[in-house]
């Protein structure tokens, strides 16, 4: 497989912040790619620079062999991009809008109608083409999102996010989108905080925190670099304080990491707690225990074999957090 | 070049499709202006009352020849239509019926009139073998709320005074030559100008029509305006203002959208995409303009003169005013940001343009700061147009406008390309 993206040291600083610090990989043709990292990782940075649209501060990339910084727009020509949030016109219908971003790619005429028939029939939006978009569900109008991204069939598209905030039906419809889109040969670099969808849609993960990439290989190279261990997740009362349950397991023996999961927002106090241990049966009965010492109950258990998760956890200290 | 097109008839078309900024852009002006109408007491669909019957107050203190001559002019069969003159004595009086709404205004001719125009011996300098002594100006005293019965009547008295002046240039370069000459002496200059004066008085007396567009060029009869020729241009100029800072905003809006940057990375340039929102404002404004003007001329029965250069001047007018939007929209970082300054200057811009009060009543200063909308030159190219000018009569202000959307358009591009059109 040949070479669709070649990134080199990229770095992005915005004034004393940086924001990607010098990140190097690749993508093969044909290949799903995702950079997996909780929110303000660097992940959208790096999106926008592969996509022309930031500057590097240093490093450069190469799409197809041509570079996003001396080359910007035959790099352009080959690559889709989905954004993370909605970017369409709400006062155009459907096909408006997909007429209008064919366009903005070069496209006319009948080649133009029959493409964006052929997106509306990927999309299932075909019966609500001449509809405006402003009058659709946050699922209908990522689908019209997607849609414009692949009007020009790129060998390489980029999908910044693309489930947040919609609702399960049309996450599943979205991820099955990518799998279809990719076994028709597209490239995909997929960027997401989803533990789950990194793992059913990629071949290759690359895990970035804080703007460095942390960890880079396929799932079972990432996981094994966790080792044998298991995963316990606990889920206490509401009105338990998950904090104090962290300290008191992390004195029992056995137990390599434990930490508050999935922090919604700053200030905001989530009611799991992850625990990384080599045998998680050996420290249930000492981990009920603590619970009880400090009147803290335990609704729910979960036990998980290692998984890219466990594999953040256990490289920074910290949960994927939403 | 293609794209540009493709990204200014997306924007027109969101615009056209976005309610609250049609209301804006065509019913909020012609509201204005049916209310500006019938509080003027002007507005009657299809009659052909205009602006008729303008009440003046005379007072002519000047024993002279010209101070009889104007207000002969002012009682002429020619502007018996358009005035309705009043001869009094008193100029207190006068200016106390100006304030008290009674009259549009009050020319006050002052005593002495006569004699600075046409050169007399008394004010012939011996050694230096010229004329000398002050012109002795007249006074208009005028009704702000009635700024263009005022334009009217200023219109007349400059009229008047450019053809008195020319007579007493005349006068004084005539005679100087013949006392210089040696053809008649220091003593003999009185008579000498009082017969040049009464002579030119004649000739001042054969071309009494003296028309309230004289100024504009030749003409053969009196024109007729309806006063909503003045306030549906003043209306439609103000929401200009509008339509094009709006436009403005429309790209930092994309920007917050998403839909800018998207632009961004497909193939297509910075320029293009800069260039297609410009051209995006522009065609809305001079759609919104053409509407406004097409259909006031539909229903108000209005009379905007000769298409040709009212089409010329919409064009300049809206170049004008898209050059304001593109800077408001470079120097904002906001959407916000836009939507105040922009109700702002579109507010600024009224006033000081003349869409609400007449600006040649305002000091100096605001008079040359009014040179700075587009409006001033807009208004006052469509009233050219609408009293009988052509479009020779409008180069000036469509020269003015098309520099001053030069100007902005540099300058806000320039913003563009240092802050960038999105954070980079």
């Amino acid at each position: 497989m040949s070479t669709m993206l070649e990134v080199q040291n990229l770095v992005k600083k915005f004034g004393d912040f940086t924001a990607v610090n010098g990140i190097s990989f690749d993508i093969k043709e044909g290949e799903i790619f995702s950079l997996l990292g909780p929110n303000g990782s660097g992940k959208t940075t790096t999106i926008s620079m592969l996509s022309t649209l930031y500057t590097p501060t240093s490093g450069d990339a190469t799409i197809g062999g041509h570079s996003v910084t001396r080359d910007a727009m035959a790099a352009r020509q080959i690559i889709g991009v989905v954004p993370q949030d909605i970017a369409l016109y709400e006062e155009l219908t459907a096909r408006e809008n997909l007429v209008f971003w064919g366009q903005m790619y070069g496209l006319s005429g009948k080649a133009l109608n029959s493409r964006i028939d052929e997106i509306l029939e990927q999309i299932e939006l075909a019966d609500k083409a001449k509809n405006r978009v402003k009058t659709f569900s946050g699922g209908m109008k990522r689908r019209v999102n997607i849609g414009v991204g692949l009007l020009h069939k790129p060998r390489l598209l980029f999908m910044d996010e693309p489930t947040v905030g919609i609702d399960p039906q049309s996450r599943r419809s979205i991820l099955d989108t990518v799998k279809d889109l990719n076994k028709q040969g597209m490239t995909v670099l997929y960027t997401t905080h989803y533990m789950e969808e990194a793992q059913e849609l990629s071949d290759r993960v690359g895990i970035i925190d804080h703007g460095d990439l942390i960890a880079l290989g396929t799932q079972d190279e990432l996981t094994h670099q966790v080792g044998q261990t298991d995963t316990l997740i606990l889920h206490i009362g509401e009105n338990d304080d998950p904090a104090t349950l962290v300290e008191a397991i992390r004195s029992i023996p056995g137990v390599k990491l434990a930490e508050t999961s999935l922090e919604s927002a700053p200030g905001q106090i989530d009611h799991t707690v992850s625990v990384i241990t080599p045998s998680a049966e050996e420290i249930l009965a000492p981990i009920v225990a603590k619970a009880s010492e400090h009147a803290i109950k335990i609704r729910s258990l979960d036990i998980q074999e290692p998984n890219l998760e466990a594999v953040f956890l256990h490289l920074t200290g910290r949960a994927l957090r939403d | 070049m293609k794209k540009l097109f493709i990204i200014a008839l997306k924007d027109v078309r969101i615009t056209f499709r976005d309610r609250a900024a049609l209301i804006f852009m065509l019913l909020a002006p012609f509201i204005l202006t049916l209310a500006m109408g019938l509080v003027t007491g002007s507005f009657w669909i299809g009659s052909s009352s205009g602006i008729s019957d303008i009440p003046v107050v005379l007072v002519n203190q000047d024993s002279g020849q010209l101070g009889i001559e104007l207000v002969d002019v002012f009682k002429s069969e020619e502007l018996a239509g358009l005035l309705e003159p009043t001869e009094i004595s008193d100029p207190s009086q006068g200016r106390h019926l100006v304030d008290e709404d009674d009259a549009a205004a009050a020319v006050i001719i002052p005593a002495g009139f006569t004699d600075s125009i046409i050169p007399s011996a008394g004010s012939f300098n011996q050694q230096e073998q010229s004329f000398s002594g002050e012109v002795v100006k007249i006074e208009i005293y005028t009704n702000p709320l009635r700024p263009t019965s005022v334009g009217v009547v200023k219109a007349i008295v400059n009229e008047f005074i450019n053809r008195a002046e020319v007579v007493r240039i005349g006068g004084i370069t005539a005679i100087t030559q013949l006392l210089a000459s040696g053809l008649i002496t220091p003593q003999d200059a009185q008579k000498a100008g009082e017969l040049f004066g009464e002579e030119q008085g004649r000739i001042l007396e054969k071309g009494t029509s003296i028309l309230i567009k004289t100024t504009l060029g030749e003409i053969q009869e009196p024109v007729k305006v309806n006063v909503l020729s003045i306030l549906a241009p003043s209306m439609a100029l103000l929401f200009l203002m509008f339509t094009t800072t709006n436009g403005g905003r429309s790209i930092l809006s994309e920007r917050a959208m998403g839909t800018l940057p998207r632009m961004l990375v497909a193939p297509t340039s910075t320029s293009q995409v800069l260039g297609g929102k410009a051209i995006g404002i522009y065609l809305a404004g001079v759609a919104q303009v053409g509407i406004l003007i097409f259909a006031s001329a539909l229903l108000f029965q209005l009379r905007w003169g000769d298409p040709l250069a009212v089409a010329v001047l919409i064009l300049a007018t809206v170049f004008g005013a898209s050059g304001w939007g593109m800077l408001v929209a470079a120097v904002c970082r906001t959407p916000g940001q836009v939507a105040s300054i922009g109700t702002a200057l579109m507010l600024t811009f009224g006033i000081l343009g003349g869409s609400f009060l007449d600006v040649e009543s305002m000091p100096p200063l605001v008079q040359a700061m009014s040179r700075l909308t587009p409006n001033s030159w807009g208004l006052d190219g469509f009233t050219t147009l609408a009293l009988g000018g052509s479009l020779t009569d409008i180069l000036i202000n469509a020269l003015a406008l098309l520099v001053m959307g030069v100007v902005l358009f540099t300058i806000a591009v320039l913003i563009f390309n240092r802050k960038g059109l999105v954070e980079r």
